[in-house]
């Protein structure tokens, strides 16, 4: 992008806040990952497929995603009650949406799959965050999935459109989209916009995100695939 | 919520097919809403309220103003709280309780869509910065449950704010006064919501019925407002490609004038100007 513009922690408009990410980092779960971009820190813990009560919930035909989305009393800068509040109730509700596109769930009948986000500290694109995590934790869990969901946010920040908000930026922005997508069948699974854009801020906005995903998505590859390797040379070791 | 709803795979294939070939169950054109039907004003003990069928779905929104304490981010404005109930008449896949997450999903996109066009002149409904301002409650009562009671929420919604009258009140030295005379909700901006659905494989709808709900995997809903602007998506079941996504958008900037024109002339705003 050519635009001079520059944000308030110095990045340009379609730059992405410097990614960790790790798999495996709970001994109990199923499958967990930790993610962290900038400065918001996300840990999920999946467990199943798994017998699900109370029983009458269950599917005969599919696995059923329950997930929930938490965020810390720690995490937000006044103590956020512990208890679900209507935001968290909504993203758990999207975000269940979205990994049920991924998982085969149609393998796993009269099971569930449970997915437990923590946010740890929130600095903007929480929701973002979480589903990236989510993906790498099914995949550590060994859950067959389609593709890996990859996740950012884009927003119209003092006019212009921008990459990966921080929360200072999403307090002040124009409008806020969340997107996920899986990269390999081109598929859009989480979308919200939150703000005023006008149609054509819109397509510039999106194309920007599915950049973004892309990235990210480069980067999940490249931890699933170092933590795997990681593995098959201690195993090499012991031998 | 979808292992309560069931539609017979007759049903649910026969729609499919007959949306390939570009018709629909009821006869509709796949741009058609069905008809749409508006009441307003009709809960006297309300300040403002509205009730729109679409079809057989049928939404009541009722509008109460109280007086309460503002957001501390924003001490100088009036507060705006949505609440959507799914009550046990509308449906027999909802249950008593409290608002679970689909109720929950519906309540904050219509916020979203009003909040993020400021469509309420929430900086007029301030009595006391910090203090004491007037809180507006939007209720949203989903009475009769027949598919796509997003559109007709976001409807009601409106209507029901555009009904509003509050008491004409004054400020004398951080003393409010009010006035024999009521005067109309400082509403700035008329936002509608169109519910898109369409098959894995087949062409977009607009307010899908129940069955078409319930057999269509994929459904988004976008918030336009008078001015064209979108001020709110929500992809709501199953998932769309890159190339939809914009086809949606603009499906939706087109379809929101049609709902906008019965806003304007449900609400008397087209007899006066």
């Amino acid at each position: 992008m050519s635009s001079e513009f520059v944000r308030p922690d110095g990045r340009l408009p379609d730059q992405l806040r410097p990614i960790k990410m790790a798999v495996g980092v709970l001994d109990r779960a199923d499958g967990s990952a930790y993610v962290e971009q900038g400065n918001t820190k996300v840990i999920v813990a999946v467990y199943g497929p798994r017998e699900l009560h109370p029983r009458h919930k269950a599917s005969p035909e599919a696995a059923v995603v329950r997930c929930r989305y938490h965020m810390a009393p720690f995490s937000t800068r006044e103590r956020k009650s512990p208890n679900p509040s209507r935001r968290e109730v909504e993203l758990s509700k999207v975000i269940k949406d979205a990994l049920s596109q991924t998982i085969f769930l149609e393998r796993f009948p009269r099971t569930s799959i449970d997915v437990f986000i923590e946010v740890l500290e929130a600095d903007g694109g929480t929701r973002c965050a979480s589903i990236n995590a989510c993906s790498l934790a099914l995949a550590n869990a060994g859950i067959p999935i389609r593709d890996l969901i990859s996740a950012v946010a884009v927003g119209k920040y003092n006019g212009h459109i921008i990459l990966d908000l921080n929360d200072e930026e999403d307090e002040a922005a124009e409008a806020d989209m969340p997107v996920a997508i899986m990269p390999s069948f081109n598929k859009v699974v989480l979308l919200q916009l939150n703000g005023v854009l006008t149609e054509e801020e819109f397509k510039q906005a999106f194309d920007l995100a599915v950049k973004g995903c892309m990235e990210i998505n480069r980067i999940q590859r490249e931890t699933l695939r170092s933590r795997y390797l990681s593995i098959k040379g201690e195993e090499n070791e012991d031998v | 919520m979808k292992t309560f709803r069931v539609v017979s795979q007759l049903v649910r294939s026969r729609i499919i097919s007959m949306l390939k070939e570009g018709s629909r169950i009821d006869d509709r054109g796949l741009l058609d809403y069905r008809p749409i039907d508006v009441k307003c004003g009709l809960i006297s003990r309300a300040n403002g309220s509205a009730q729109v069928s679409i079809g057989s779905t049928k939404v009541l929104a009722g509008v109460k103003v109280g007086i309460g304490e503002p957001f501390s981010d924003v001490p100088d404005q009036g507060v705006l709280a949505v609440n959507a109930e799914l009550v046990p008449l509308a449906s027999p896949a909802f249950e008593p309780g409290p608002p679970d997450e689909t109720a929950i999903e519906l309540a904050r996109v219509i916020d979203r869509t009003l909040r993020e066009t400021k469509t309420i002149d929430l900086k007029s409904l301030c009595i006391e910065p910090g203090r004491r301002v007037f809180v507006v409650f939007l209720d949203i009562y989903v009475l009769d449950h027949d598919g796509n009671f997003i559109d007709a929420s976001a409807l009601a919604s409106i209507l029901a704010l555009l009904n509003t009258r509050i008491r004409k009140f004054s400020i004398d030295e951080g003393e409010l006064r009010y006035e024999e005379e009521y005067v109309p909700l400082p509403v700035l901006h008329t936002p509608v919501t169109i519910t898109l659905a369409k098959p894995d494989d087949g062409p977009f709808i607009v307010d899908p019925n129940l069955e078409e709900e319930l057999s269509l995997d994929n459904r988004v809903c976008i918030s336009v407002d008078e001015l064209g602007r979108i001020c709110a998506i929500q992809k709501l079941d199953g998932s769309l490609s890159v190339d939809e996504v914009f086809e949606v958008v603009s499906i939706a900037c087109k379809t929101a004038p049609k709902l906008i024109e019965i806003v304007r002339r449900e609400s008397g705003l087209d007899a006066g100007s």
